[in-house]
């Protein structure tokens, strides 16, 4: 079962941006502007600390976010895709033209009782 | 009345050490108008050594900048300001066209209130003084401002000229000199700017680096040869900016955001008067710039008592909103600045209803006929619901509020203090106690108090909790590009006998 779940288009973005950088990490930003959408780093380029969730694994790349945000997002399932924009921060894709953005859904009621026991 | 699209060249440079210079690397990239989906202009896709050229120009002039007098460099930012002002139409219709915003606010307030700043700063960096304190008869402690040296500015696409106009003014009057990287998908006022007032300072105060986040906001960011970092927009970004500052030991300011609440009393509805108006148009407030604003009010609370009535006046106003030709003056709410925010708002409408969220009214894209059919439009909408919905918790940065309703004082504050953020917040009342007591307790930086999105150079602006640190708009930006130097000066003829 998985928390975070990737679209196929998105995924070929990965793996393009994994042969440019090499390994890589997602971290799902809050704020404004460009916040409130996943962003994709170097590994190692972002300091994680215990503060920091991972929530799963998509195409080979750890999908984290920080605690205080996870906690009004446990409650759903979300899937990374990738459309055409122009981000201004320093996601690796958007010299591509692309953004990554994020689809969410309630986790299913066996879904939830599997990530979040009571 | 309507304007309509400026004429732009085919490419623009970047502007280093005075002069407009081609991007090192030859690349540039594409700027398109949200307004419709048409090409603006080229703008140079900027790497490591078109920064680094900004730095190094920008350290070549700091010490003759820094020891220019206070009255020269006040000069000089009153000129920019009378240069935007006479070109005040010129601008907005430019910001208009690449940011998607409607031109009335261009016009009366983003250009007009950037003006402003630059007088405010020329204005405060005369007015200052340092300080001096005798420690006892013979001993004198003088405390001289000095700059820090070369700043590095990263500010956001919501208002363009108006965020540049904050960031600039505060540094360039304290003696500093920068490189400033417009957002990459609103790169055009800026430029203007460049062009409008390429003699006023002398070359290398002033770089403006075009580009895009990794490949040139991170290399000004990161670099060890800037004294300090400034930036406008989230928090993934901050944190990243943060560290790398941390990594030359330099100071950061940040300002990084908010989910709003906008708190509304049941003594706004004593009266049917204008007071009641003035605060159902507070309410509507969150569809300003299309919700593109880190402040926007995108949490009503509204007490319940009064719910049903006020959210009917609320609703129907906002139901009267006129989304159309951002060119066109009659319009209020233009595009959203790009496609990916244009995506992403519509991805919340989808979880938010997913959430059991109650759309009142909206809740969709707004499709517009002929030119505007690619432009990237939403309908302002209002969202019913619970504030542990995560459309009540995230930014999203669109003409979208989320409302729901609280019994007392004390389940008002619980839910306006229920967020990671704290840069803004509204509080409307009649009632002289909850007027003052209310904005005391929300843990934001910002609190209008029987108004909203007010501005104005002179009140400092700044966020608490993950909205960020540094105040804004306010003299005492100025510390934040500063350093202070003391010297302890003994007048004492006689030595101490230690040896």
């Amino acid at each position: 079962m998985k928390r975070v779940e990737i679209t196929d288009k998105a995924a070929e973005i990965v793996k393009q941006l994994k042969t440019k950088h090499g390994d890589l990490i997602f971290h799902q930003s809050g704020g404004c502007c460009d916040g409130s959408a996943p962003m994709i780093f170097e590994k190692g380029d972002m300091y994680l600390d215990e503060s920091d969730i991972l929530l799963g694994e998509v195409e080979g790349v750890n999908f984290y976010m920080n605690q205080d945000q996870f906690e009004y997002w446990k409650h759903t399932h979300l899937t990374v895709d990738v459309t055409e924009g122009r981000g201004a921060s320093f996601s690796l894709e958007i010299p591509l033209g692309l953004r990554f953005l994020i689809h969410s859904r309630l986790l299913t009621e066996e879904e939830a009782s599997f990530f979040n026991p009571k | 009345m309507s304007y309509s699209k400026p004429e732009f060249k085919d490419k623009y440079f970047n502007f280093i050490n005075g002069k407009f210079v081609p991007p090192v690397g030859g690349d540039y990239f594409e700027n398109t108008s949200p307004i419709d989906g048409s090409v603006i202009a080229k703008y140079p896709r900027s790497q490591k050594e078109d920064v680094e050229n900004a730095v190094d120009a920008a350290n070549a002039a700091k010490e003759a900048w820094g020891n220019t007098p206070a009255a020269e460099r006040a000069k000089l930012l009153n000129e920019v300001a009378d240069i935007i002002e006479a070109n005040l139409e010129e601008f907005a219709v430019v910001e208009t066209c690449d940011n998607g915003k409607p031109i009335r606010e261009t016009l009366n307030a983003d250009i007009p209130l950037a003006v402003d700043h630059w007088r405010y700063f020329a204005a405060c960096i005369r007015a200052e003084e340092g300080s001096a304190t005798e420690l006892d008869q013979n001993t004198l402690s003088m405390n001289i401002k000095e700059p820090l040296g070369v700043i590095g500015q990263i500010i956001p696409w919501n208002f363009p000229l108006l965020m540049l106009s904050w960031k600039l003014p505060p540094a360039l009057a304290t003696g500093n000199c920068v490189v400033l990287k417009p957002a990459e998908q609103t790169p055009s006022s800026a430029t203007l700017l460049m062009e409008k007032i390429a003699d006023v300072f002398p070359p290398g105060v002033l770089n403006i680096i075009h580009g895009f986040g990794p490949e040139a906001g991170k290399p000004l960011a990161s670099s060890s040869k800037i004294d300090k970092v400034a930036f406008t927009g989230e928090t993934t970004t901050g944190q990243l900016i943060m560290q790398y500052a941390s990594k030359n030991l330099n100071p950061v300011t940040m300002e990084l955001g908010g989910k709003s609440p906008n708190i509304f009393f049941n003594s706004v509805m004593d009266e049917d008067d204008a007071f009641l108006d003035k605060a159902i148009e507070g309410a509507v407030l969150f569809a300003f710039n299309k919700g593109e604003v880190c402040t926007c009010p995108s949490r009503i609370l509204v007490q319940e008592d009064i719910y049903d009535a006020f959210m009917e006046r609320v609703v129907a106003r906002t139901n009267a909103i006129v989304q159309d030709n951002p060119y066109d003056v009659n319009t209020q709410v233009g595009a959203q600045a790009s496609n990916d925010q244009y995506e992403k708002i519509q991805s919340y409408f989808k979880i938010g209803k997913e959430e059991g969220a109650k759309v009142l009214t909206g809740g969709e894209a707004n499709k517009l006929e002929g030119d505007l059919a690619n432009g990237f439009y939403i309908k302002p909408t209002i969202l019913e619901g619970h504030n542990k919905m995560r459309v009540f918790q995230e930014e999203i940065f669109g003409p979208v509020v989320c409302v729901t309703k609280f019994k007392d004082e004390a389940e008002a504050l619980e839910i306006a203090n229920d967020t990671m953020y704290g840069l803004g917040a509204g509080v409307w009342t009649r009632d002289a106690h909850q007027l003052y007591q209310i904005p005391r307790a929300i843990k934001a930086g910002r609190v209008w108090v029987n108004c909203y999105h007010a501005y104005p150079a002179h009140a400092p602006f700044g966020g608490y909790k993950k909205s960020g640190f540094g105040r804004e708009n306010h003299l005492m930006m100025m510390s934040h590009y500063r350093q202070t130097k003391n010297m302890l000066i003994s007048y004492d003829k006689n030595k101490l006998g230690f040896f």
